[in-house]
């Protein structure tokens, strides 16, 4: 009590308590998807510490001569020798390695799928689009700083990825010789990169991510937690447990349960063996070579681009590589940006606390869909070889159905959900209004067969029926009441335009009504 | 009043549904009424004491197993030898100090969080409450507060009133970035002619990748693809990294007959052709060959070089053909460059003419 009094006469924290001590958060297990990215941040944080206490980040040649005796006296990197040490000689360096990693993968991995949840529920509606740029923000530098973070071994697969990344930045009209001078301290290696990308890597990156991490949390707690439709459940309050003692015993733990299931998986499955693939040298190669999953997508814009290149006038534009990269910030941003669309679409500047089943926004649904298959295409395309050779196909062929495929398949998954969505809305409308099936088959008095109905409970049927539907903009009348004809902006054209697409009877059925309802239930409206 | 404004008070947005705000609705009328929220329901912990204290068990023996799996992660640290290598079924040969560190830190991660949820589960209420949301717009009154402050603070500034100031003001801002951006300067060197020059020239040596050894043509047989640098590259240099990034070469030997293109047959030296092994689409060295087609392919992105037809793309992302080392075999009958290499090798970028 007494510590507690010292520390609120000098930072105030009764204020913050009372708001917070007891704030109810909504249970679900879609909400844990989150956590599982802050305390895989978390764990990298204090791996990552301990890491930079062994590690080496020079590219100064050394020779070796530590216990991995397969590389005895070979000419290598401070930068690789180091990450060997740690890997053989310190003990548990190699634990904290795996874990680090691992984590690393499993951080990017629940950001895609928190950012899914978010998305396909609609979570990012107002007023949490700020929170969804951070969150987007977190997912690129949580990309980069990977990319960067398995650079730094200096081994041959690594600096094969560094090589790459001298070859894309080339490609940059006008600079790109300036960049990549400017970047690599020189010609390519160079001594520099990898100093240069172990103080990115531990300092800038991580930085600014935990700064974008805080804002999102504290904006997670100034918004309070969105919740799905439900008895009870309204765009005015938020139903569920107190944060303590609840979601601290349960998030708390959950910390725990991530670091845990983390560990093991370090301690059984081996990732990025740098020892097997021997010290980087440009002149070497390893084939199979791979990226880590998350730069697949990247990977594979890159191999399924044809190489063009424009020559003009002793320059050479090189299309081949500047438009996959170009292409790779492209996919991206999109995600960033739906947020924004979608509010200029709807027009609507009410807040949304209740989540939205994905089947109640066809067209969200549908392009969320469309954006995984591409990336998923992609990734496909970074792996061509490794689909090549698994399963027996031309590498050719695997290439030309990645560079139909992004084009087609995006369209033909966009179609399909959008349908799958509407089938799944008749079917809510079905068993909102007719109920479920009961398994009784019934005589009618005429000797039709028919099979009994029995309705939902009001708490089934509420969520069914409850849910936001809109109709879509309509254009103001061509002329207004004093005859005059009305100039219709081409953005006000477009968005009604938008809208009938987002909401028109292509894209929704019509919920079920009261009216419908009572109808049915008093028999007049068929049978069934 | 605009278009845009016009529609969005338009007719078009939904109303705000009757959620009941938690309380129960009256029913009958509207069948759609949020019925409130359900009545708790009771878990086998809340009214029977002996299965809470089950519970109280279950968490404690949780907690327990952390606690001796954390002690076995500090013997295993002190026990295992860190060389030793164990045969664990599924696994193959693993790291024994790496594989019980991580399962006993594992374990005792896992059981600590594993008994939290459980407690949290079975001991703690679960009883759910509601609590209000309220708008996070501020009301009118001090939205209108703000901007008269906000008002009232630039005015009292002088800032739009004294020019003088927010002109050099700004100007001072623009200007001191500068300062920064001049510091980068020195991150590198200018590109200058850097990237369009190799070591190779006129007379040098083609020395074997493999041995260290000047290459005879009777070293290169038909089919076999051989690795190479030129003479004067030691990895003992300490610029071996940049230039082997630029000099690493390729030979095949065809037969001269089934060399297609004219350049090539010209440069080449009894069907033997040198090429650039780094790839111009981003600089991977080449290493596969095939040797009834004479292709080669680059194994980062596979793309496929015709070498009996002038290094031609037949296949993948790359721009442009490899480079070709014009040779000949010198009086001491070792195979050497003619000339250094006529274009840039590796991957295109703005400059490359």
């Amino acid at each position: 009590m007494k510590a507690a009094d010292w520390a609120d006469g000098r930072l105030g924290i009764y204020g913050l308590a009372k708001s917070n001590l007891r704030k109810i958060f909504p249970d679900h297990w879609s909400f844990m998807l989150g956590e599982i990215c802050l305390y895989s941040f978390i764990i990298i944080i204090l791996t990552g510490v301990y890491l930079t206490l062994f590690f080496q980040p020079s590219m100064a040649e050394t020779v070796y001569h530590g216990s991995y005796t397969p590389l005895n006296g070979i000419p290598m990197s401070e930068a690789y020798k180091s990450t060997l040490d740690i890997s053989f000689d310190v003990r548990g360096g190699l634990l904290i390695r795996q874990i680090h990693h691992w984590a690393a993968l499993v951080f990017i991995a629940g950001m895609f799928v928190h950012m899914f949840r978010v998305f396909f529920t609609g979570a990012f509606r107002k007023p949490r689009e700020i929170n969804w740029l951070f969150g987007f923000l977190l997912l690129v530098l949580g990309f980069f700083d990977g990319f960067l973070g398995y650079s730094l071994p200096d081994d041959l697969l690594s600096g094969t990825g560094v090589r790459f990344m001298e070859g894309a930045v080339l490609s940059t009209p006008v600079i790109g010789t300036y960049l990549v001078m400017f970047l690599y301290g020189g010609e390519f290696p160079g001594n520099d990169i990898i100093p240069r990308f172990f103080t990115i890597h531990v300092l800038l990156i991580p930085g600014i991510m935990l700064g974008l991490l805080a804002a999102h949390l504290i904006l997670v707690f100034y918004h309070k937690h969105t919740q799905y439709a439900g008895p009870g459940r309204s765009e005015k309050n938020v139903v569920g447990m107190p944060l303590m003692p609840v979601y601290m015993a349960k998030a708390g733990g959950f910390f725990f349960l991530v670091f845990g299931v983390i560990a093991a998986i370090s301690a059984i499955a081996t990732i990025n063996p740098i020892w097997q693939m021997g010290p980087y040298r440009p002149d070497q190669v390893s084939t199979g070579a791979q990226p880590d999953w998350y730069m697949g997508f990247a990977e594979g814009l890159i191999r399924a681009m044809p190489g063009w290149e424009i020559r003009f006038a002793g320059h050479t534009l090189v299309l081949g590589v500047f438009i996959p990269l170009a292409l790779f910030g492209l996919i991206l941003v999109v995600l960033a940006l739906y947020p924004f669309v979608e509010s200029w679409v709807t027009g609507d500047k009410r807040e949304h606390h209740i989540l939205d089943r994905p089947r109640n926004a066809p067209v969200r649904t549908a392009f969320g869909a469309a954006w995984i298959t591409l990336y998923l295409v992609c990734m496909l395309g970074g792996g061509n070889d490794i689909v090549a050779t698994h399963f027996h196909l031309s590498i050719n062929d695997v290439t030309w159905f990645v560079r139909i495929a992004f084009f087609v398949l995006p369209v033909v998954v966009f179609i399909v959900v959008k349908r799958w969505c509407m089938g799944l809305q008749r079917k809510d409308k079905a068993l909102a209004l007719h109920g479920r099936e009961s398994g009784n088959m019934v005589k009618l008095p005429h000797g039709e067969f028919t099979e009994a109905h029995i309705p939902l409970e009001p708490e089934q049927l509420y969520p069914l029926v409850s849910y936001d539907q809109q109709v879509p903009l309509k254009l103001p009348p061509a002329v207004d009441e004093n005859g005059v004809k009305r100039k219709v902006s081409l953005n006000t054209k477009m968005r009604a335009r938008m809208s009938a697409y987002y909401f028109g009877e292509k894209s929704q059925i019509p919920k079920p009504t009261v009216e419908e309802y009572k109808e049915i239930a008093s028999g007049h409206g068929g049978h069934h | 009043m605009s278009q845009d404004e016009e529609m969005s008070s338009a007719n078009n947005l939904p109303a705000e549904q009757d959620h009941g705000d938690g309380e129960l609705a009256v029913k009958g009328d509207n069948p759609f009424a949020d019925p409130g929220l359900p009545p708790h329901e009771h878990r086998r912990t809340d009214i029977d004491e002996k299965a809470a204290n089950r519970a109280e068990r279950q968490v404690a023996f949780l907690f327990l197993i952390s606690m001796l799996a954390t002690i076995g992660f500090i013997v295993s640290y002190y026990a295992i030898p860190k060389s030793q290598i164990v045969y664990i079924f599924l696994l193959g040969r693993v790291s024994a100090l790496n594989f019980s560190l991580g399962l006993t830190l594992g374990v005792a991660l896992f059981c600590i969080g594993a008994g939290a949820v459980q407690w949290a589960r079975t001991l703690m209420s679960d009883v759910e409450t509601p609590q209000e949301r309220h708008p996070i717009e501020a009301d009118k009154e001090t939205r209108e507060f703000v901007f008269e402050e906000f008002k009232a603070g630039a005015k009292d500034s002088a800032f739009g009133r004294r020019k003088l100031i927010r002109t050099t003001m700004f100007g001072a801002l623009a200007l001191v970035p500068l300062a920064g951006v001049v510091l980068l300067r020195d991150l590198g060197p200018l590109p200058g002619k850097k990237l369009m020059e190799t070591n190779w020239a006129a007379g040098k040596r083609i020395i074997n990748h493999n041995t260290g050894e000047p290459l005879k043509p009777s070293d290169i047989q038909v089919g076999s693809l051989t690795f190479a640098y030129p003479e004067g590259l030691s990895e003992e240099d300490e610029q071996f990294q940049e230039k082997i990034a630029k000099d690493a070469l390729m030979l095949i030997r065809m037969r001269p007959e089934d060399i297609k293109d004219k350049t090539e047959l010209d440069w080449s030296y009894e069907g033997i052709v040198a090429y650039s092994k780094i790839c111009t689409h981003v600089g991977c060295p080449i290493s596969l060959y095939e040797q009834q087609t004479h292709h080669v392919l680059c194994p980062c992105h596979q793309s496929t070089f015709d070498l009996s037809d002038g290094a031609k793309v037949i296949f993948g992302p790359a721009g442009h053909p490899l480079p070709q080392l014009k040779i000949h075999v010198g009086d001491d009958g070792f195979l050497a460059a003619s000339q250094g290499f006529q274009e840039p090798v590796g991957p295109s970028y703005w400059e490359r003419p």
